[in-house]
């Protein structure tokens, strides 16, 4: 019973980790991005100005792939820890 | 499905459904595409293609019928994650996104790509923060999530109350833009076609609960977003900006600074005012540098994200998956699907506005002739509508861009003709546009009245009811609270997307903090999240009153559209202030937190409850 909950908290432990890092990341391309898209503007990506493109394209292309690194990371842990559903 | 002939049940079966039925979809495209070749009016097409869908959607709607209360609640959990992101996405892209989006930007610029940022990333905060544990949970609705918690029939009602406000703020526009398609077709009194649209909605909605919304989403979805992608492929490709200008308009943001100096964009200033139409005085890229400017971004793109990791009719679609992980997989592929729809509204937008500017396209209009201008069939058609107007302030013959007043939502509605395509598009967008307000409006419906009857009747009212008491109490809520909201849409209080706006703001002040801390925080307790649901919601309202109506100046910038802010701001710190002052929850409270937290097991509530 012990081992169980030692390997629970582990679990926790690593779920927060992970949350903690995909929150820094979405903090990043959600606001601290656009605060500085004045500056942006003034470099070109793609033929782009690169705070609009920031806004209209660059954040949503990394949540997504963010998401799906995400789903494959928790399931991961989730196994390691012997959380996992069973299939 | 035997006419089919098919081996496996339904749900092995589902991609080879769908794909024959985008099939007949596109059958059905070329089939108008001939009849308007044969002589058929543009009118007569547009009308096919709406009754065509709708009877679709009903037929779908049929043969899901169900009396068990986990298929009428959660669709029997066993929608796979690639479909429930199909259907995620149609319930979650509305009116709003489809109409009103691009011509958002278009009118607004950069400051208005904030909605872009927010409705994608909030998604984020759905899955690290929310999905996969209240799919853990078991719960038929959010408020039983809130109530099994936190127990008690106060914290449960409360959670009932945020829900009602929120969602039924949110169909109104939803219905709205609904009987605005109906009556735009149909070419009917609006008061009228606001019923025809709920007849349409409930038809999906009725017999099968969540189990047949489910169905119909994943084939709205389809039709929305071919309705979407198909002109803009269309045009990008006739005018020479590649196959996918989502990638290559770059060169067009860039032609716009040009063109936006030359014009005298911002320059000019509008002399009339016209009601519901503006002239463009904001430069497309351009992104304030002062402090108001940044906080008014990041705070427009907080509240959208909180709202939408709040919002029960996209919370609730993920307690349909078969598993935890699958929750998790299906956020992402909701975002993907969402994702092809919101980068595409840039380009179109960016697209349309260098058709209208650019001297050098045939398709310009500013410094032409006014004569000339008024000559052209879409600004006869759409300026008979009411959409678009052009006034000689100067009166020098000339169309300056201060004298031409439009209305957002043409930029997708009028794009198909601006750039001369057939008419057949025009109806494919009208399908695509009725497909996502009457999705939207079908998950909102249905989440108002599963809360009703399911945490309000069955948990609090009567207990002992039997199943199909239960189900036939929810229907009848169904009905009745459309009725309601067609009623309220009928009366034409606000416009669509100030209505969509709020929704999230009064759902992020009453539900987010509940709902995070509900499994983050086990010290949560009671009192907490009943003080942090009546404060914060009460709080936001109390702001949104006095910003809007009260006369009082906005703190920052935090205007009527960002007042979410206040109220979840208020919930937080009133829900830990009040956890801290009262005792920590019980053991077995503390247990089932613990559970939440982990994929393995059973659910916390039994599977049918």
């Amino acid at each position: 019973m012990s081992a169980d909950i030692s390997q629970k908290e582990v679990h926790w432990q690593r779920t927060k980790g992970l949350m903690i890092w995909h929150l820094i990341i979405w903090f990043i391309f959600s606001f601290v991005v656009h605060w500085f898209a004045p500056q942006l503007n003034k470099i070109s990506f793609i033929g782009f100005p690169l705070g609009f493109y920031m806004a209209a394209q660059g954040s949503l292309i990394v949540f997504v792939v963010q998401l799906f690194v995400f789903a494959s990371q928790q399931a991961k842990i989730d196994r390691e820890c012997g959380m996992a559903e069973e299939e | 499905m035997s006419i089919f002939n098919m081996k496996g049940s339904f749900v092995d079966n589902l991609p080879k459904i769908y794909a024959l039925y985008t099939g007949g979809f596109v059958v059905f495209i070329i089939l108008m595409a001939l009849l308007e070749k044969a002589g058929g009016s543009a009118d007569t097409i547009a009308k096919l293609f709406v009754a065509f869908t709708i009877v679709i959607y009903a037929v779908i709607g049929w043969l899901s019928r169900t009396m068990q209360v986990d298929a009428y609640y959660v669709a029997g959990r066993q929608v796979p994650p690639v479909f429930n992101g199909m259907a995620t996405a149609a319930d979650w892209m509305s009116g709003a996104s489809f109409v009103a989006m691009a011509g958002g930007i278009y009118m607004g610029g950069h400051p208005y790509l904030a909605f872009v940022v927010g409705w994608t990333g909030g998604y984020v905060l759905v899955a690290v923060l929310m999905a996969p544990y209240l799919r853990k949970f078991g719960c038929y609705t959010v408020p039983d999530f809130i109530g099994t918690r936190y127990g008690g029939n106060l914290a449960r009602f409360c959670a009932v109350v945020v829900l009602v406000v929120a969602s039924f703020t949110y169909v109104t526009a939803q219905i709205n833009a609904t009987g605005t398609i109906a009556a735009f077709v149909l070419q009917i009194p609006f008061q009228v076609a606001v019923w025809i649209a709920l007849v349409a909605i409930l038809l999906c909605a009725m017999l099968g609960g969540m189990r047949a919304v489910t169905w119909t989403q994943v084939a709205q979805y389809i039709v929305l977003i071919v309705a979407y992608l198909v002109p803009v492929f269309w045009m990008s490709q006739k005018q020479g900006f590649g196959v996918f200008p989502q990638f290559e308009y770059g060169a067009a943001v860039d032609r716009l600074k040009e063109l936006e100096v030359l014009q005298q964009v911002g320059v000019l200033k509008p002399e009339h005012a016209v009601p519901g139409m503006s002239a463009l005085t904001v430069h497309h890229s351009f992104a304030g540098n002062d402090l108001i400017s940044k906080v008014k971004f990041g705070t427009l793109v907080a509240c959208m994200m909180m709202g939408t990791a709040s919002l029960p009719h996209i919370l609730m679609r993920y307690f349909t998956t078969p598993s935890v992980s699958d929750a998790r997989k299906s956020v992402a592929w909701s975002l993907l699907f969402i994702f092809m729809l919101y980068f595409t509204a840039p380009a179109l937008a960016t697209l349309t506005k260098l058709q209208v500017l650019d001297p050098s396209l045939p398709t310009s209009i500013i410094g032409k002739s006014i004569a000339s201008v008024n000559a052209l069939d879409w600004v006869q058609k759409w300026g008979n509508v009411g959409f678009l107007k052009i006034i000689d302030s100067n009166h020098d013959g000339l169309l300056q861009i201060n004298e031409f007043f439009m209305r957002g939502d043409i930029v997708v509605l009028a794009t198909p003709e601006i750039a001369g395509l057939p008419a057949v598009i025009s109806g494919l967008v009208l399908a695509g546009g009725l497909a996502a307000a009457m999705s939207t409006a079908d998950g909102l419906l249905l989440a108002i009245a599963n809360a009703l009857s399911h945490d309000l009747y069955y948990k609090m009212i009567d207990p002992k009811a039997e199943t199909r008491r239960r189900l036939i109490v929810a229907r009848v809520l169904l009905l009745g609270i459309g009725a309601a909201g067609s009623a309220v849409a009928a009366l034409r209080l606000t416009g669509i997307l100030g209505a969509v706006a709020w929704a999230f703001d009064f759902a992020m002040s009453g539900l987010f903090f509940p709902l995070v801390l509900g499994v983050w925080w086990k010290r949560a307790n009671t009192p907490g999240a009943i003080a942090g649901m009546v404060i914060g919601l009460g709080a936001g309202t109390w702001y949104l009153y006095m910003v809007r109506w009260g006369g009082m100046t906005p703190w920052l910038g935090i205007d009527h559209l960002r007042f979410g802010i206040i109220g979840a701001g208020a919930s937080l710190i009133s829900m830990v202030a009040v956890t801290l002052m009262t005792k920590e929850p019980d053991a077995e409270t503390q247990a089932m937190v613990d559970e939440v937290r982990i994929p393995k097991g059973a659910t916390v509530l039994a599977s049918t409850h």
